[in-house]
């Protein structure tokens, strides 16, 4: 059992800890080396968790009431004042009402304002559509200087959280609101901002996932090599930008069939990112985009939209061998064949 | 129009059938913004068992009043007024939450009949009621726009981007009701941003700001008589409440913001409900 990384917890804390819970003890770890980190938040200290780094250090600590436009002004301020300012709200709240905040104080002036979304996807799923965020990825992306990252579980988060430091600019790191299992056991793996983890081998098929979906991707994967023989690589693209295209080209060269599986809207999010990588490439390749299908989700406890939405390993087996059963136009130029 | 004891007595059952229910959706749902439903059970069943012309039967009457609340977490205690009106069935009430329920943590007007504006995300509905009152009048329809906030809710700059228009524009068929309860998430309103002096701002703003004890139906008739009848000026009802009110142990106990509870739980609510509201 490993512990994580210079906290008091271990891994079986993790394991039992939402992203959230991981997120704010992590930082409030960093504040005890790192005095320019500062925290913010818009009367939701508790609920993203951000509270552990409220209460370790008060007095860097500025919670603004309902204000997320006003959150990331004071956000940038600080910044500006040679601060780091971590500022976490919703992810709905985050790229949405304080999107222009976000866009023009932070992004264009290329500031190193960490945004912690928690409660991104459909994990709020009962809290209804005003609290669904299937939209982030696609906005925080297209703002330039913006790095956007999705981790897979409470660990990688982590990880995440403590090498956001060191981009110089701004940062998305978007997160559940959850009690989904975690895919990694420890922290005892390479993390890498811009890296993609390849999680399970494979030269049949490849899967690209992000957050809740690469655990439900590498089941899919063990299912498909038990029932059906096929050999699926999963690759965990944590992160969406600047995206890994070598991982991606990889995948077009061994596997030739890609599925992308996301939280979000498949228009704008990881599937179009991996797909202009692939349409660059000027290689074919059998390929689908898996998550929202441009709809907004129905309300239900997060579980019940992930299996209904077919984001669990049954509805991404189902995609797998769909796309087992499509054809490829001859193709003369193919190198590897 | 102003009370009768008789329907006081009407209003105020009501009200306490509606704070059981309340308690009821907190245990179906697996959680629920408690406090502050509790905190607007009675502006709801005042504003619909005496003010709000609506007809349940036709959800979509042109002409009826609309009702937003824009401090959409009291979905809770908002849909089961709906139910109690004869929107639907309370038993429907049953699936709050689950998968494929119309009923979720926040309203939503796709899904909900009788809700005329989907909430949640908070700051918005004044803005929507201010559209609502333009339009009302360009297009000559006699109907008010009820508008009902949360008072952490005010920390957002659009509220009062609202206010200042419909001040502007003097929309005196829009009527801004404040659920004064002192509590966000995060602690008391006072400590996490403070709003005070909030009835200045507000009068500041333009508005005709009537204070009241939002628990009173009294205060509360006097206050809805005067907003109704405005000509002048835009009324802002300052309801002064307590978050949780009805059960003693959630009362001004910021811990009840949001709540799951047992049946065990409920029962010991629902106790505490009888007690101090069910003698009438
Ligand atoms: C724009 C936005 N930011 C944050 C939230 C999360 N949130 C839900 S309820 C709440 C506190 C609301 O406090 P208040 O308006 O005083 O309501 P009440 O105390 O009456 O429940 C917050 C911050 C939200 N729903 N919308």
């Amino acid at each position: 059992m490993t512990a994580v990384t210079g906290t008091n917890w271990t891994a079986y804390d993790a394991a039992t800890m939402t992203a959230r819970e991981i997120y704010g003890r992590t930082l409030a770890q960093m504040g005890k080396t790192n005095e320019k980190i500062v925290g913010v938040t818009a009367d939701l200290s508790k609920t993203t968790a951000i509270v552990h780094f409220e209460k370790a250090f008060p007095d860097r600590f500025f919670n603004v009431g309902i204000a997320e436009q006003n959150m990331m002004g004071i956000a940038a301020g600080l910044a500006k004042a040679g601060l780091i300012p971590f500022a976490s709200t919703m992810a709905v709240f985050a790229s949405m009402r304080a999107g222009e905040q976000v866009r023009t104080d932070i992004a264009y002036q290329n500031l190193p304002v960490k945004i912690i979304a928690t409660h991104a996807g459909i994990s709020f799923g009962h809290a209804g559509t005003t609290h669904h965020c299937t939209e982030d990825i696609a906005i925080m992306k297209s703002m330039a200087n913006m790095t956007v990252i999705c981790p897979a579980d409470g660990i990688e988060t982590s990880k995440a959280v403590r090498a956001c430091i060191d981009v110089p600019g701004p940062v998305y790191i978007r997160i559940g609101r959850g009690f989904e299992p975690p895919v990694y056991e420890s922290e005892g793996y390479n993390y890498k901002i811009g890296k993609a983890i390849t999680m399970h081998e494979g030269t049949d098929f490849t899967i690209i996932a992000c957050g809740i979906a690469v655990l439900q991707s590498i089941q899919a994967a063990k299912t498909l090599k038990e029932q059906d023989g096929l050999s699926v690589r999963v690759v965990n693209m944590h992160t969406i930008k600047p995206i890994d295209e070598e991982a991606i080209l990889d995948a077009v060269k061994d596997t030739r069939r890609i599925l992308t599986v996301e939280e979000h809207n498949i228009i704008g999010g990881l599937g179009d990112s991996v797909a202009s990588v692939i349409a660059g490439s000027g290689k074919g390749c059998i390929f689908k985009k898996h998550g929202l299908y441009d709809e907004y989700a129905t309300i239900g406890y997060a579980e019940d939209l992930y299996s209904h939405y077919g984001l669990d390993a049954n509805g991404i087996i189902g995609q797998v061998r769909s796309m087992m059963g499509m054809e490829f136009e001859a193709d003369e130029n193919w190198e590897d064949e | 129009m102003p009370i009768t004891q008789e329907e006081r007595q009407m209003l105020e059952k009501t009200a306490c059938e509606l704070r059981l229910k309340i308690v009821d959706v907190m245990e179906w749902s697996g959680g629920s913004h408690i406090g502050g439903s509790l905190s607007c059970a009675d502006i709801l069943t005042i504003l619909y068992f005496k003010y709000l012309n609506v007809d349940p039967k036709n959800p979509c009457w042109e002409d009826r009043d609309r009702f937003i609340l824009s401090k959409g977490h009291a979905a809770a205690g908002f849909i089961p007024v709906l139910a109690k009106k004869g929107y639907f069935a309370e038993d429907e009430l049953r699936t709050f939450n689950h998968f494929g329920s119309p009923f979720a943590m926040h309203p939503d007007s796709n899904k909900v009949v009788g809700c005329d504006v989907s909430s949640g995300s908070l700051g918005h509905g004044l803005s929507i009621a201010a559209g609502l009152g333009l339009g009302a009048r360009y297009l000559k329809k006699p109907y008010k726009t009820v508008c009902l906030l949360g008072d952490g809710e005010c920390c957002e700059g659009s509220v009062w981007e609202a206010a200042m228009s419909i001040s502007h524009f003097k929309l005196t068929n829009v009527i801004t009701v404040v659920d004064r309860n002192r509590l966000m998430i995060d602690g008391k309103t006072e400590d996490v941003m403070s709003l005070e002096p909030f009835s200045e701002k507000w009068k500041a703003f333009g508005f005709d700001v009537v204070e009241i004890n939002g628990h009173d139906y009294l205060q509360l008739t006097e206050a809805f008589d005067r907003a109704w009848s405005a000509t002048e000026r835009p009324v802002m009802i300052l309801a002064n409440t307590i978050k949780g009110k009805g059960v003693d142990f959630m009362e001004n106990n910021v811990v009840y913001h949001y709540a799951s509870a047992d049946s065990e739980v409920c029962k010991k609510a629902k106790e505490s409900i009888l007690r101090t509201m069910g003698g009438m």
